[in-house]
């Protein structure tokens, strides 16, 4: 244990804690942009400097750590004098269009400048202009708006292990970029948005689709369908002012119809679909000797990591299409058969809380229904916009369902938004199909909560199923490396790019914080144990797709529709 | 005085390992290798040599402290990458004189406990590389590198790195983590590189000059050497003379002699009038008195800082401003880029001092820079940021009238 004194008030602190940490003690949060819990400190931005006694320079105190007798202080004159002019320099560089950036509610930037005072820019000069990045079809980046923080290039390398971006050049040209400057598009990137997550200000954004939704859904031709992925309404209510951690599934249908979508539908009922397909994939690998472990394959984000990354591993990969595409595929067959509308007419929209869903939907091999399955994908923040936009006051909404023939669905489909939810919701089914009785005690404890890696076992009459459970991409090799090396000793293994699972995916409301992202898992857990329906096989909706259309899991119309297959691609 | 550094430089083949231990080369190893590696360190401590890349940290402390270290593992790395403007001194010795500096880094090596050292040279020195790479297959011919050198149990080599032309990796983190092949960018201090240097092991790094000291040290003791010069940095020093002067060179000199001396007895007069003169290259302070003894602790009274000892003369006919602003060029140039104060406050700095030189500057922004100089020492990561804005702010400061003459009327 260490004793120091910060603002006079003497406090003991473990060894190896940094200043900043320590002044938490004293009710004292340092001031601070390229900082970011869980991430390492790479003190780029020098505003969190504080002053130490008998040192001749201020020190970044997200590094700093503390020492025995040390004598800081947060907030002497010279440190608030540093911080502004820091502040000033970074906006004297920046674009600053405030009004129309996006991020103008959720930049720190902004926020530091208010807080720490800065009162004008006294520095004339330049501003960048550098081109945008607009060759990733999920994510824009600006490099006129980046403060070279490298909280993005922390986030891709140290967590996600995907590494696309860096700093590129040096010194004022200094620019984060990809391999060649090649763009985000053309390089091994996940599309996992957490980027987009960690950065303090408007340099990175998801590619919007919101104007298009607009057009269609003013053309009477058009006849616009919505899906809405279970973590949307874990975390729609924290963009549209209400607390963290309310559940707004009514809300979110009604809002969706009062925007003017035809038929709003919701994406848990196809979840529920792939837990059919899935559950019936894995009991018949486990059975027939097939390649296992067998992974999940409802995250476009980890599928297309795997294409990169682990091609060999593609025949351990469910061939279930994600609850998106299978619910696209659906919307253009079964739906306009029961509706008796001609699919050309179909707009398929999807609410995701995900940038990568954007990506899988504009895949080519998309398209089993005879038209690309899913038109546009919305995330989370889109639709708040659209929401704001309309002027359609959410908080005071009336509940309302979703259209019961692909809207009604199990608790086990809304947990697929938390980490480790497919994971259980699979388990449930597929107790059922391997012992032809239903599990009894269907909270699955293991594999929920936000440890990077979960294991479990389920007996199933005598069959000791093993299964894990990794979210983040990083977490993800781990388990993988295993699978490659053939020492893997699991026969499932659900995995998702995001850290938090889809709750914390890359088109939710801007945060890293990992807390929070169990929140919304927590709202999807809740909202589990309160529905008629808690496993798949028992939601009256999907009994009926296959009795009037699919007919069996893993049938010849599911093979079409619902299944898919990978591509190898490169790592340059 | 008696030539220490430079005693070699004129002799034909100088940097041949037959006319370096003609003339007694490799003994101060040998005399080392006797010695237990604690008594070495001791005899450097005695000498108060202190490190000539710029720091002036004392030398034998460094190597205590990374001796001391409890890892295993451990490194001594020689930073050649000479590159203040201003400053030639170690490019002189690297070509003419390679193994005063093997022999060093052998001594060096042993001391701290390590028989893996590096120079990390500078990647435009192309003749000094193809000389020092040269010099260590000599070494290692005649048995001064590589296994039980001299039949002792101590082993050591060296292997050479070369820089890709960044200002910054000069600067010991910098160097390091170019040397571990990332982006050339400081790294915070502490850890020190005494404690956590190269792929994380602790790191003695020292420049060319401060090693070249050691031999000289080990042959006539560390007392002698404390004698020579100024009491508080004592030692002969390579003065880089440049500037508006009429014979710029390269000096060998005690600490301690006045910048009159230097510049009028050796570099025969300044080409004009004196006006003023950066000591330590263009991260220093401007100095108008030429009675300022060039020693760390003189030059720092004075409100300056020796530095390397690139001595930089500027005459009457010179505009400060031009001065202040080519000095920000330089760092604008080579800022990493890292450090949002260092790249911005360059960035801002050398508009606002062309605006200057234009004839377009604002009253106000004079105590903008002033500030900004103060802001920049106080929180950037690395010396260069620090010491950016040195010429500057004391251009405004001692020639304030010919900013005031070139402010936008």
């Amino acid at each position: 244990m260490v004793t120091l004194t910060i603002n006079g008030e003497q406090i003991t602190v473990p060894e190896g804690t940094s200043i900043m940490r320590a002044a938490k003690q004293v009710h004292v949060d340092i001031p601070h942009l390229c900082y970011l819990e869980m991430l390492e400190p790479e003190y780029h931005c020098r505003i969190c400097v504080v002053e130490i006694e008998g040192e001749p320079r201020l020190a970044p105190s997200c590094v700093r750590q503390v020492s025995e007798g040390m004598k800081v202080q947060t907030n002497s004159a010279r440190v608030r004098r540093a911080r502004r002019m820091i502040v000033e320099l970074l906006l004297a560089n920046h674009h600053i269009d405030c009004p129309t950036c996006e991020r103008n509610q959720t930049c720190e930037l902004l926020k530091l400048a208010f807080e720490l005072g800065v009162k004008e820019i006294r520095f004339e000069g330049e501003k960048p202009h550098y081109e945008l990045d607009k060759t990733s079809p999920t994510i824009i980046r600006d490099p006129n708006k980046c403060v070279l923080c490298g909280r993005c290039v922390r986030v891709c390398h140290d967590v996600q292990t995907v590494s696309v971006i860096g700093f590129v050049n040096r010194g004022l040209e200094t620019m984060v970029s990809t391999f060649l400057e090649n763009g985000l598009g053309n390089v091994e990137c996940a599309n996992c948005g957490q980027c987009i997550h960690v950065c303090p200000v408007g340099a990175i954004k998801e590619k919007s689709a919101v104007d298009e939704v607009w057009a269609v859904l003013a053309d009477p031709e058009k006849h616009v369908v919505v899906q809405e992925a279970p973590a949307v309404r874990a975390a729609l209510g924290e963009e549209l002012g209400l607390p963290a951690g309310t559940l707004v599934t009514g809300r979110m249908h009604a809002a969706l119809r009062r925007l003017g979508f035809n038929a709003v539908f919701d994406t848990n009922f196809s979840a529920d679909l792939t837990i059919m397909e899935e559950g019936s994939e894995l009991v018949k690998r486990v059975k027939d000797g097939g390649v296992l472990p067998q992974i999940t394959s409802c995250s476009p984000g980890w599928i297309k990591f795997m294409e990169h990354f682990y091609p060999d591993l593609i025949p351990n990969v469910s061939t279930c299409k994600s609850p998106q595409q299978m619910f696209g595929a659906l919307s253009k067959t079964y739906y306009v058969e029961k509706a008796g509308i001609d699919p050309a007419r179909i707009v398929s929209v999807s609410i995701m809380p995900c940038t990568a869903k954007k990506f899988e939907a504009q895949r080519p091999e998309m398209a089993d229904s005879g038209f690309q399955d899913v038109d546009y994908v919305l995330t989370t923040r889109e639709l708040s916009r659209m929401i704001k936009e309309a002027g359609i006051n959410f908080a005071s909404l009336p509940d309302e369902p979703a259209e019961e023939l692909m809207g009604l669905y199990s608790g086990a489909a809304t947990i697929f938004g938390a980490t480790g939810g497919v994971m259980e919701a699979a388990l449930r089914t597929a107790y059922k199909l391997v012992t032809g009785k239903e599990l009894e005690k269907l909270d699955i404890m293991p594999v929920r909560g936000l440890d990077g890696v979960k294991t479990a076992t389920v007996n199933m009459d005598g069959l000791e199923v093993k299964v894990a459970v990794a979210h983040g991409l990083g977490n993800a090799r781990k388990v993988l490396d295993e699978v490659r090396e053939g020492k893997s000793p699991y026969h499932f293994i659900e995995i998702m790019a995001c850290p938090g699972g889809c709750a914390g995916g890359g088109g939710q409301p801007i945060s890293f914080d990992l807390v929070l992202r169990g929140i919304r898992g927590q709202v999807l857990h809740n909202e589990d144990k309160g529905l008629p329906y808690r496993k798949s096989h028992d939601n009256p909706s999907i009994k009926k797709v296959y009795e009037d259309y699919l007919k069996e899991p893993l049938g010849e119309k599911s093979h079409h529709l619902l299944h898919t297959k990978y591509t190898r691609r490169e790592v340059v | 005085m008696e030539r220490i550094l430079t005693k070699n430089v004129g002799k034909p083949n100088s940097q041949d390992i037959e006319v370096y231990s003609g003339g007694g080369g490799y003994k101060a190893l040998e005399k080392a290798l006797g010695m237990k590696p604690e008594d070495v360190i001791a005899e450097v401590k005695k000498s108060k040599l202190v490190g000539r890349g710029g720091a002036a940290f004392p030398a034998g402390l460094k190597w205590e402290f990374t001796r001391r270290e409890s890892a295993e593992t451990k490194f001594i790395v020689c930073n050649a990458d000479e590159g203040e403007p201003g400053t030639f001194k170690d490019r002189g010795i690297l070509l003419n004189d390679p193994h005063l500096l093997l022999e060093a880094l052998v001594i060096g090596g042993y001391a701290i406990g390590t028989s893996k050292g590096f120079i990390y040279i500078r990647g435009e020195y192309y003749r000094e590389i193809e000389t020092v790479e040269k010099a260590v297959e000599q070494a290692k011919a005649k048995g001064y590198l590589g296994n039980n050198i001299l039949g002792s149990d101590f082993s050591f080599n060296v292997q050479l790195y070369k820089g890709a032309g960044a200002y910054v990796c000069g600067e010991e983190t910098a160097l390091l983590e170019s040397m571990e092949g990332s982006r050339g960018c400081p790294d915070c201090r502490p850890p020190f590189p005494a404690q956590s240097g190269f792929l994380g092991k602790p790191t003695a790094v020292n420049n060319v000059e401060t090693l070249c000291n050691i031999p000289a040290i080990m042959t006539n003791g560390g007392d002698w050497y404390s004698r020579i010069g100024s009491p508080d940095s004592p030692g002969p020093k390579l003065f880089c003379l440049s500037g508006q002067v009429n014979k710029p060179g390269v000096y060998e000199l005690p600490m301690g002699i006045t910048l009159r001396e230097l510049i009028e007895n050796h570099g025969e007069g300044v080409k004009g009038e004196f006006k003023a003169a950066l000591p330590g290259g263009v991260s220093s302070s401007l100095l108008t008195n030429l009675d300022t003894k060039l020693d760390y602790r003189s030059v720092a009274k004075a409100g300056s800082m020796l530095g390397s000892g690139a001595v930089i003369v500027i005459n009457k006919d010179t505009s400060i401003i031009d001065v202040a602003k080519n000095t920000i060029d330089f760092f604008a140039h080579e800022s990493c880029g890292k450090c949002s104060v260092c790249r911005e406050g360059t960035r801002r700095a050398r508009e606002i001092l062309t605006r200057f030189s234009n004839g377009g500057g604002k009253a106000e922004e004079l105590d903008l820079l002033l500030e900004l100089g103060e802001v920049m020492y106080d929180t950037a990561c690395c010396g260069l940021g620090q010491a950016a804005m040195n010429a500057t702010a004391s251009a405004i400061r001692l020639f304030g009238k010919e900013f005031e003459q070139k402010v936008r009327k």
